[in-house]
Formats: C-alpha cells, structure tokens, sequence
C-alpha cells in the first residue's frame, strides 16, 4: 500500500512538497502575474503563510544579510574589529598568494571528492545489502548509524587515537610480531588528508546507508516483480531501475554530503589541528585562525567570500538545470 | 625584613578598604591549565580570596590561540570578564583603541607601577596614549633550551654546554633512539623556536632590525641565512616528535625519550612538578648558551570596562594584588617565570631561574615578538614555520624569501 501511494503522486507533486518553501515564492509569483480576479490564491493557507514569516526573515536578515555583510567587509582592511576603510582586492591578493590557502583548497578538493564517490557507494551497497529482508536488521541498522551521532570532535578524538603510531593500529600490529609495520597518517604530511578521510567516512556513511535504505524502501515491490518476470538480472535492476527511480533521494543526500565537506573544521582540528606543519589545512580553519587568531577580519572574510563564490560556482548551474529547465517545461 | 614590612605594608592598603565592603565575585579568564600553570593561578586566586572577594576561575584550555578568540568574542559581544589574561604587547592593543579596556592609570600611580616595574618596557607595552591598560604579572622568557641530562647520559655523550655542542651530539642520540629535539606540533612552538634562534645566532640587533624596523633587506640576508641554516638543524634533530601540545614535548624531555626542548621558562614549572631539580635532572641553557639574552614578553591582566560598578571598583583591588609582592613570589615560584618587580626576594628560585634574574639584573634584555609584530603577522610566521618544521622538503632558502616577504608586509 505504501508503495502505491508514493507511486500514485506524479514525481513533480512529490517534489513539490518536498520544496514547500520555493512553492511559495512560486505562489506569490504566479499570482501578481495571474488575473486579479482570483485574491483567493494569495490568502490560500494564510496561517501557513504567516507561520513561515519568521523563517522567512531569519533568511532574508540572518543570512543574506550576514553574508552581503562579510562580502561588503571583505573588501576593507578590518583587523579585530570591523571598520569601513576600503583596500579594494588586496586581502584576496594576498589570500591567493598564501601557500596555506592553496594547501587548504587542494585538501578539499580531494577529501570532498572522495567523500562524495566513498560515502555514496558505500552507503548505497550497505543500503542493498540490508535491503535484502537479512535478520536483525534493526540491530545493524543502528550500528552502522551510531557514528553519526557522535559529534566531529569525538570522531576526531577517536580516530586520533586509533591512528596514533604508539598506541593505534601500528602499535597493535607491531605487537603481534610485524615490527616493520607502519602505518601513521596523521604524522606523514603526503598522506594525512587520507587519515581525515577516514574518519570523517566512518562518521558519515550510516547516514547516507539510512537515507538511501530509505529511499529503496520507497521503491515499488511491483517494480521488482516486473524486473524478475522480464529476466533481468538483480545488479542491472539496481543500477538501470532503481537507481534512476531514487534521483531525488541521492540529490537530498548529496546535498547533505557536500553541505558537510564545504563546513568540515572540527574533524581537522581534533585530529591533527592542520599539522604535521600545514599540511591537513582546510579553508573553513583559514577563515577562523584569521578572523580569530590573527585578528585580521578582512582576510577571514575574503576567505569565507571565496568558499561561498566555490558553493555557488557549483551549485548555480547545477540549479538552473534542475529547476530553470523544469519550469520552461 | 625591612622588605617585609614594606610587603606588609602594600597589602594592608589593599586588604584596608575592602574589610568593609562585601566580598564581590570576579570572572578571570585565561588560558593556564597545565599542571604547573593551573598550580600558579591558583595562587592567584588565593591571593585575591584574601582581599574578601571570590576569584571564579574561568580556566580555558587548548593555549592562547584557542583562548584568546574566545575571549575576545565575549568583550566585543558584550559579555565581558572583570579580568582576562593575555600577552602583553599588541594582542588587546584595538580592544584598548575601542574603549573596552578600563583604564586602570589610578590604581598604577597609587600603587606607583612605575618605580616597581622592572624593566620598564613590560609597562610600556601596557600603555597606550600614556594611559595604562593592564597588570603585568610575569616576564617569560623564551631564549631557553631544556636538556635532559639522562638522555645524554644513555647517548654516552656530555650533556652540551651550547646549541653547537647539542647540535653535534645528535646523531649520538638518535643512535641511542632518542629524538633529540622536541618540538610540538602546535605552530607557535616552531615559530618560537625560530625566533630564539635568531636573537641565539643573528644576535640582538638583527633581531630589532628584522621585527622592530621590519627591515625586509635584512630579513633577506646573510644573518639570517645563518639562522635558517640552524633551523634547518632543528628540523632535522625533531624528525619524530609525534607530540601537539608543548607541554607533551616537555614530558618528552622530563622522561628521557627528547635530548632537549627549546621553550620558554615556563617548561620549568612541569619539571618542578615532575620533581626534577634543575642542574641534577635537567640542564637549562639560557640563549641556548650562545647569546645570553632573554625576552621580556609575558602574560599581564586586561581589565574590561564592566557596567557593574561594585565589580568596576574590585577590578582595582585584583589589580593591585596582582603586583603585591607576595603574591608576585608565590605565583612566579610555581609559574617558573620571573617577577615583574625587581624589589622581591626570591630566595626560593632554582639554579635556572637564578640565572634568569642574573640576566634580567645585567639588562641583557630585548623585547619579545608579541610587543613587536600584530597578531597578523604572528600567525603568518607560524604558518611559515609549522610548515617548514614539518616539511624537509622546503629548502631553507625557499623558507628565507617567505620569511622576508612577511616582514616586507608586517605592521
């Protein structure tokens, strides 16, 4: 029954609810460009409407406001605190031209990439895995779930710990006779973003595993009945079927992947806080030593403005695509 | 004795006046929390219980970089403390500009700073537009190097009398598996160690030239090549640290495993808790026995302008606890920094803080890098050095020219 509810909505009534928020704005519009003889739309769901004012507000101020604030002071020369005296580009000048930046963009580039590809097939093929009606379900469930509730900290803690040379994994297997085993991450420059990498996978990847488990629930049996009469084997269901099928599931979960890379600081900083020298640095870290540390706000805000001009270089088009071509259509 | 009536003295006008009122709690905030710092603040407090007012420790961990945001954000959000810690020098210099520091000139003439300080420098850093903004409580000085004596002693080698010395019985220790230099991973501690190598090796003018003229062309030069070639040493001798905090890098050297540590004096309260005696246990190597001069940088009070004014007028009286020379004694014995007043008695010194004062007493003193370049500029030196420290992969000449383009843009 709950298959065919799902399947009985159209897909773009189902993404309509979920986007309540730009149905509204969609609403607004269409009805100043509408006739006037239907003010029945405007007032439609008034109390839902005036219950959304304060979100709506936090938005627009808290936001956009902050964020239009940190571009405008970004141009300034403010140290500790903020002052209007403009510099032009010379904080991002300088931004570009420090070796740590360059360092902390080329590390989030490769532990965003590998925590897209890593968390998304691993979760998808743990997902699959539990999907297969196996016993005790519930009971794995909630274990490849637990990391997640542990904050980045702890996570960082642990994995500190676990990947320390004299208590961790080296030390373990060296006891057991391996005495040229070595295996410490955090402390070898080329490879520690790797060692962060792995924590911040066994952190993320139940989660990923649950929404997509949920999203394959979602699934219509009758689907799988079809697949199974016409011969086709289970890996090609999955992958040709299924996996089209579950299109906004992986775009939910892949927004909430990325929102996590772009923001990843704490991991860093209970791991290896950026070291050994500035090789784990991560921009999200630049921005607080030096609005923070080094008491220079212009140059953190000129960072946080490039990591916002990054997020929006790659979410733009890839909204105009997902939305722009739906309404021309 | 006749100091000791003085000391008496001092302190009744401070107790005197607030035997009437009623006790008043003050929030102090700082970042002291290994174990021979948190058991110097705590003298702190007991001095100031004294007075009939309550100290409510607000002890933040993690050093001052992780502290100094916090409590910063807390005066500019307006939640000040009635009292924080911080380096002096330019660290509060732009809170001080907009205001938020309570000018405590007052309590300075009546408890006459300007006579007892010594040297003179640790309260020019305080003041701004010739008003005083804080309360030094110790000199801390940098240009040390900690050397385990039972490290040397396993290596089968002469614990050295000089970084030439240390720097030549390294492969001895490495030979013994002992890392022969700790350094931390926490950038301040590379950058630092540089900075003492410099006033070690370039000498006292070089430094002021580089850091207080932030001459560019000196940086660039051959004096400072020099210093880079040394660093170049440091970073090869602390190849496995595998340590953060500095204080895990002391205990490196307090049990043996690190030949020596260049740190601050403030090493010398773990090794007094560890129970180590200075000359016996562990050698201390002022100037790293090179260039016998120490910086005078170290930790003073900021007093955050409050809306309370029962609290406003209790400021006052920490303050001037602060400086009471029996509190300067006790806290600078378990601190194993030096007193800001040059007129007390510190009978109960070690070997290494004897030296310390014998220096301080000849005026072989500079300023330290916190009273000479902005925060901004620190925290791209610790950048470059962290880096450098941790990649053998940069060429100390590559290092250099970055080195000087910091200075080229320092403020």
């Amino acid at each position: 029954m709950r298959g065919e509810f799902a399947y009985a909505m159209t897909r773009p009534e189902r993404e309509r609810q979920r986007f309540a928020p730009i149905d509204i704005k969609e609403e607004t519009l269409m009805t100043s460009q509408a006739d006037a003889g239907r003010p029945s739309r405007l007032l439609r769901n008034l109390s839902a409407k005036i219950a959304s004012i304060p979100m709506m507000l936090t938005a627009v101020v808290i936001f956009l406001g902050g964020t239009l604030w940190t571009v405008v002071y970004s141009f300034t020369n403010s140290k500790l605190l903020p002052r209007l005296s403009y510099v032009g580009l010379d904080q991002y000048e300088r931004l570009w031209a420090a070796p740590r930046w360059v360092v902390s963009i080329q590390n989030l580039a490769i532990y965003g990439f590998f925590t897209l590809v890593f968390s998304l097939v691993m979760g998808f093929v743990l997902a699959a895995l539990m999907d297969q009606k196996i016993r005790f379900e519930n009971t794995f469930r909630t274990i490849f779930l637990y990391p997640f509730a542990l904050s980045f900290i702890v996570t960082g803690l642990v994995w500190q710990w676990i990947l320390n040379p004299e208590f961790g994994i080296q030390s373990v297997v060296r006891s057991l006779g391996f005495t040229g085993f070595t295996f410490d991450p955090l402390y070898d420059s080329d490879i520690v973003i790797y060692g962060i990498l792995i924590a911040g996978l066994w952190q993320g990847t139940g989660l990923v595993m649950c929404l997509l488990l949920a999203g394959l629930r979602g699934i219509d049996e009758d689907i799988w009945k079809a697949a199974r009469v016409d011969g086709i084997p289970v890996w090609r269901t999955y992958l040709f079927i299924v996996i089209p099928m579950m299109r906004p599931v992986f775009i939910t979960t892949l927004v909430i992947i990325a929102s996590g890379i772009v923001r990843v600081y704490d991991l860093v900083v209970a791991q290896t806080s950026g070291g050994p020298g500035i090789a784990s640095e991560v921009p999200a870290k630049y921005v607080y030593d030096y609005m923070f540390q080094a008491q220079n706000l212009g140059q953190g805000f000129a960072a946080s403005t490039m990591m916002l001009v990054t997020v929006a270089i790659i979410i733009v088009p890839w909204a105009y695509l997902e939305f722009g071509g739906r309404r021309r259509g | 004795m006749k100091l000791r009536s003085l000391a008496a003295v001092m302190a009744a006008t401070v107790v005197l006046p607030l035997a009437a009122a009623q006790a008043t709690d003050l929030e102090v905030t700082h970042w002291w929390t290994s174990g021979g710092e948190a058991a110097a603040v705590a003298e702190l407090a007991k001095a100031f219980d004294a007075t009939g007012n309550k100290w409510i420790d607000g002890a933040i961990a993690g050093s001052g970089g992780t502290a100094r945001p916090i409590m910063v954000s807390r005066i500019t959000g307006g939640d000040p403390m009635a009292a924080t810690q911080f380096n002096h020098g330019r660290q509060a210099e732009e809170l001080v500009e907009a205001g938020l520091m309570r000018d405590l000139t007052d309590v300075a003439t009546r408890e006459n700073w300007k006579e007892i300080v010594k040297p003179s420098s640790l309260l020019d850093s305080c003041t701004i537009d010739g008003k005083i903004y804080c309360a030094p409580v110790n000199i801390h000085s940098w240009q040390w190097l900690w050397l385990s004596n039972a490290a040397f002693e396993k290596a089968g080698v002469a614990v050295p009398k000089n970084w030439d010395e240390f720097v030549a019985a390294a492969p001895a220790l490495e030979a013994a598996g002992i890392v022969p230099l700790a350094v931390g991973g926490q950038p301040w501690q590379a950058a630092g160690a540089f900075d003492v190598l410099m006033v070690a090796i370039a000498g006292k003018d070089t430094f002021y030239k580089v850091f207080k003229d932030k001459d560019a062309e000196a940086a660039a030069g051959p004096e400072i090549a020099k210093v880079f070639k040394a660093a170049d040493d440091a970073r090869r001798m602390s190849k496995g640290t595998n340590v953060q905090d500095w204080n895990q890098a002391t205990n490196l050297v307090i049990t043996g495993k690190a030949g020596g540590q260049i740190m601050g004096d403030w090493a010398q309260g773990e090794f007094a808790l560890a129970g180590q005696i200075a000359g016996k246990d562990y050698t201390c190597l002022p100037g790293l026995g090179v260039n016998e001069i120490i910086s005078t940088g170290g930790d003073a009070f900021y007093f955050p302008v409050l809306k309370d004014e029962e609290k406003s007028k209790v400021q006052d009286v920490l303050a001037a606890t602060l400086l009471a020379p029996e509190t300067q004694v006790a806290f600078n014995l378990k601190k194993g920094s030096l007193p800001v007043r040059g007129d007390v008695d510190l009978a109960a010194a070690n070997d290494c803080m004897k030296k310390g004062l014998e220096i301080l007493a000849a005026g072989n003193v500079i300023e330290g890098t916190d009273q000479l370049l902005s925060a901004d500029s620190q925290k791209q030196k610790e950048d470059l050095f962290s880096e450098f420290f941790a990649n053998p992969s940069m060429t100390p000449e590559d290092a250099q020219k970055r080195f000087a383009d910091i200075i080229a843009s320092a403020d």
